[in-house]
């Protein structure tokens, strides 16, 4: 789980062009919107891309997006949770 | 119609440097880009991770005119792109062809869109006032001038107006294909010293505060704004242009500086030549386009350009039309045509 | 400035007919023009439905006078421009001082997105003739050409409301005495780049829109093309038949609250519409229908839905939303619906609102949800609020 929150992070990072914020500032409880790094509706939209990119997973509206990205925990317990395993 | 401020960021040193000309960047290929400043200084950092190249310079551009003219939210926003925001364009058609169709960027699409721009600007500034966008190719920036008169005349006092078109790798790929530029590619410098084929790529944005407020840190004075569509010929054009003067009741010897769109291009660059035999014989001119290259709302740059010169009342060296200009520059014209489709004026003067 | 600018003529081409009558006949029988995608090539085909115009290129190519390899959206403009000149009653456009004000989002994109299929496989590759209507201005250009419009050429581009910022515009230029007559609306053709970046974000519906229903999931698309015929009192007088209503009003309001996001309480909506009753100097009692905004998202009907109920309550006029028949076409959306609104005065007809089945609880008023006749319809307001903030409301009002 550390590892997939360490590459979220980074990911994280990248998709929405954070340049001046390192993914180690991001805390893995941290609220994503709002309060916390303060992201808003379009970065939920980006964030379903980056789950489809690169977990092969679906989100289907913003509002179940706005569940799953609560903060990076909660986006990487979504993913190991859904994630089909390859074989 | 007054212009208050104005900024630009171009090929050239010109954000907060009115007078850029005493370093004049040169460049060896066919394709110039602009200087850009930091923008951590002048938009707060949160806000710009997002923001595409074309969006950043103009915000910047935008933020730095009103704070010239401590203007805290104009009245309007208007503003001329031919091209609109194109390297966001760019992302999202390469992705849709790469991933065949999904899953793509929405923010890649979203800022695509053309008036992005001037809503970023109002988004920044909370600015609920009238907001439109001009996406007529070559006349987009002179098209968002006259919306700027009309709105004055409507009793709007201050109007914010840009004019900006950017290159991207993709752009200037696509443009090259059609023999716009010069090959082989030489310094920017020299661009209207040898007679041949083709001209240089340019981008860049210029923005104004326009008011009906007399003030003496006016920059100068926009008198009228015309442009015309594909006259049949040169006798055309000239009939044009002398209506023109006539409608300001003014005659052509009353101009103490021709700011002219020669691109370096001999085709393009003949009609200026047969225009100052038949109508600007003897009236000083100086080119803009070597500076800030080509591109559809270039103009907006050579309005910058006018306004500082009129304000400061000096041509410095490397444009200096070599001789005839009177100790006052009074007033400009500034002539440009976007091959030969699309001609526009822009008459300025001292206030 | 407080010179009156008439409507003389209107022309229109959408997924429910190509001409005015077509589609008033398929609004006076609840027959909606979305359907499953068949003219454009996208993997979308048989997912999304959309609202496209039931012709071909080569069909369209034989009504606009075009060749069939022109971009779609500079044919149906074409379309439409004309049908509205012809019908304005004007046989002496030499002598005027003539101007056309078209908008569109897409420009040439129908083409451009074809080109890229082949230039992202290889910088040297794409026919660059695919490119010559990409630019916004180009599609204006080649329509205006083609109708002998010399005076005035510009083309708006403000998403969803850029139609109503160019009829906005072309009445300016009238009371500003630049022009006699201006061709003023907007066009655009359903493209893989809109459909697939109002499908990224997440507000397409998969099943047939339903706006300001408490269920609604999202919009349809659509393409089309909508011009009025604006002209000064002089031009009116001296038409053979009296222009049946009038732009009386109109605002365009920036909500600058989110990129995308209409603020909740419909600040923007509210501050278009009321700066067009106060340029109108009518007071939203007078208002006898509204044609809404209505998209069909969460988000805008909601936010559309708040600024009436401020503005309006506790008297509400009919509402509806036309785009439960031809999706939202986007740049032209204002237009066509400007020409709804203009026939709606003239033949005192009230659009429906298709497929309302459960009412916004928040709000207190439901959209019309049937087509009515012989209604006496003085004053029609029509919204168009589009992303970047940019809201335009229209009035027209009858002569």
């Amino acid at each position: 789980m550390d590892k997939l929150i360490s590459e979220l992070k980074e990911q994280i990072a990248a998709q929405l062009k954070m340049k001046n914020i390192k993914p180690g500032d991001i805390g893995d409880d941290e609220p994503l919107f709002g309060a916390g790094l303060g992201l808003d509706s379009l970065d939920v939209l980006e964030l379903i891309v980056l789950l489809k990119q690169q977990y092969k997973l679906r989100v289907a509206t913003a509002e179940d997006g706005q569940k799953v990205f609560r903060s990076v925990r909660t986006m990487a317990e979504y993913i190991t949770a859904n994630q089909v395993q390859t074989t | 119609m007054y212009i208050r401020s104005a900024a630009s960021i171009s090929p050239q040193k010109t954000f907060n440097n009115p007078l850029f000309f005493g370093e004049v960047v040169e460049y060896a290929g066919n394709r110039l880009s602009c200087i850009e400043p930091d923008y951590n200084e002048i938009i707060d950092p949160k806000l710009t991770r997002r923001m595409s190249r074309i969006i950043k310079m103009s915000v910047a551009s935008a933020l730095a005119c009103l704070n010239e003219a401590e203007i805290a939210k104009p009245k309007a926003i208007v503003t001329g792109t031919a091209y609109g925001c194109l390297e966001d364009t760019g992302t999202f058609l390469t992705n849709m062809v790469e991933q065949d169709e999904e899953p793509l960027s929405p923010v890649a699409f979203v800022q695509s869109t053309h008036n992005t721009i001037g809503a970023q600007i109002a988004l920044l500034l909370k600015c609920n006032s009238y907001n439109n966008t001009f996406v007529n190719g070559s006349i987009s920036f002179e098209n968002a001038l006259l919306d700027a008169m009309m709105l004055l005349a409507e009793n709007v006092d201050t109007v914010l107006v840009g004019g900006m078109d950017e290159i991207t790798d993709m752009s200037y790929a696509i443009l090259n294909r059609t023999g716009l530029y010069k090959r082989p590619p030489g310094s920017n410098l020299h661009l209207f010293k040898s007679a041949s084929k083709g001209t240089i790529a340019g981008e860049g944005d210029a923005f104004f505060l326009l008011s009906d407020t007399a003030s003496k840190n006016n920059l100068a004075c926009i008198d009228a704004v015309s442009t015309f569509y594909k006259p049949a010929d040169i006798a055309e054009t000239s009939r044009l242009i002398e209506s023109f003067f006539a409608a300001q009741s003014i005659k052509i010897n009353d101009i103490d500086l021709l700011i002219t769109g020669n691109n370096g291009d001999t085709k393009n660059d003949e009609i200026y030549l047969q225009l100052k035999q038949l109508l600007f014989d003897g009236i000083p001119s100086i080119n803009y386009k070597n500076l800030c290259g080509e591109y559809p709302v270039s103009t907006s740059f050579a309005l910058w350009m006018g306004a500082n010169i009129i304000k400061s009342n000096y041509i410095p060296e490397p444009l200096n039309p070599g001789g005839g200009l009177k100790d006052k520059i009074r007033r400009v014209l500034i002539y440009n045509h976007y091959q030969n489709i699309h001609h526009s004026l822009i008459l300025i003067s001292s206030c | 400035m407080n010179a009156a600018v008439f409507v003389a003529g209107a022309g229109v081409i959408s997924g429910i007919g190509n001409n005015v009558s077509e589609c008033l006949s398929a609004l006076g029988s609840s027959t909606a023009g979305i359907d499953r995608i068949k003219y454009l090539r996208t993997n979308h085909q048989g997912l999304l439905p959309a609202s496209e115009v039931r012709l071909s290129n080569t069909e369209l190519a034989l009504l606009s006078g075009f060749s069939s390899s022109t971009s779609r959206n500079v044919m149906l403009s074409m379309i439409a421009a004309k049908e509205a000149l012809d019908g304005s009653g004007i046989n002496n456009l030499p002598a005027l001082r003539t101007g056309i004000v078209s908008a569109t989002t897409i420009g040439g994109m129908d083409k451009t997105e074809n080109f890229f299929i082949d230039f992202a496989a290889g910088r040297s590759k794409g026919r660059l003739r695919d490119l010559i209507y990409h630019e916004c201005g180009n599609v204006t250009v080649a329509v205006a050409e083609k109708l002998g419009i010399k005076h005035h050429v510009s083309t708006i581009s403000t998403a969803c409301s850029s139609s109503a910022n160019a009829i906005m515009y072309g009445a300016r230029l009238i009371k500003h005495n630049i022009l006699d007559a201006v061709i003023a609306g907007g066009t655009d053709a359903l493209t893989r780049f809109t459909l697939n970046g109002f499908n990224t974000l997440l507000i397409l519906d998969e099943q047939y829109c339903r706006p300001f229903d408490e269920n609604r999931r999202g919009l349809n698309l659509g393409e089309g093309a909508g011009y009025i015929v604006l002209v000064s009192e002089r031009v009116a007088a001296a038409l053979k038949n009296n222009p049946d209503c009038s732009l009386s009003g109109y605002c365009n309001f920036n909500d600058a609250y989110h990129q995308t996001a209409s603020s909740p309480n419909g600040d923007g909506p509210y501050g278009a519409m009321m700066g067009a009753l106060q340029m109108s100097g009518l007071q939203p009692k007078d208002i006898d229908y509204i044609n809404l905004h209505g998209t069909g998202t969460q988000n805008n009907d909601s936010s559309e839905g708040a600024a009436i109920k401020r503005l309006f309550g506790p008297y509400y006029p009919k509402m509806s939303s036309t785009k439960t028949f031809t999706g939202h076409t986007l740049g032209a959306s204002a237009g066509i619906e400007a020409v709804f609104s203009a026939m709606a005065i003239k033949e005192g007809i009230v659009y429906p609102n298709l497929r309302l089945q459960t009412p916004m609880a928040e709000l207190p008023f439901v959209p019309e949800t049937s087509f009515s006749r012989n209604q006496e319809l003085k004053h029609v307001l029509s919204n168009s609020f589009g992303f970047g903030g940019n809201c335009s409301s229209l009035i027209f009002s009858k002569n």
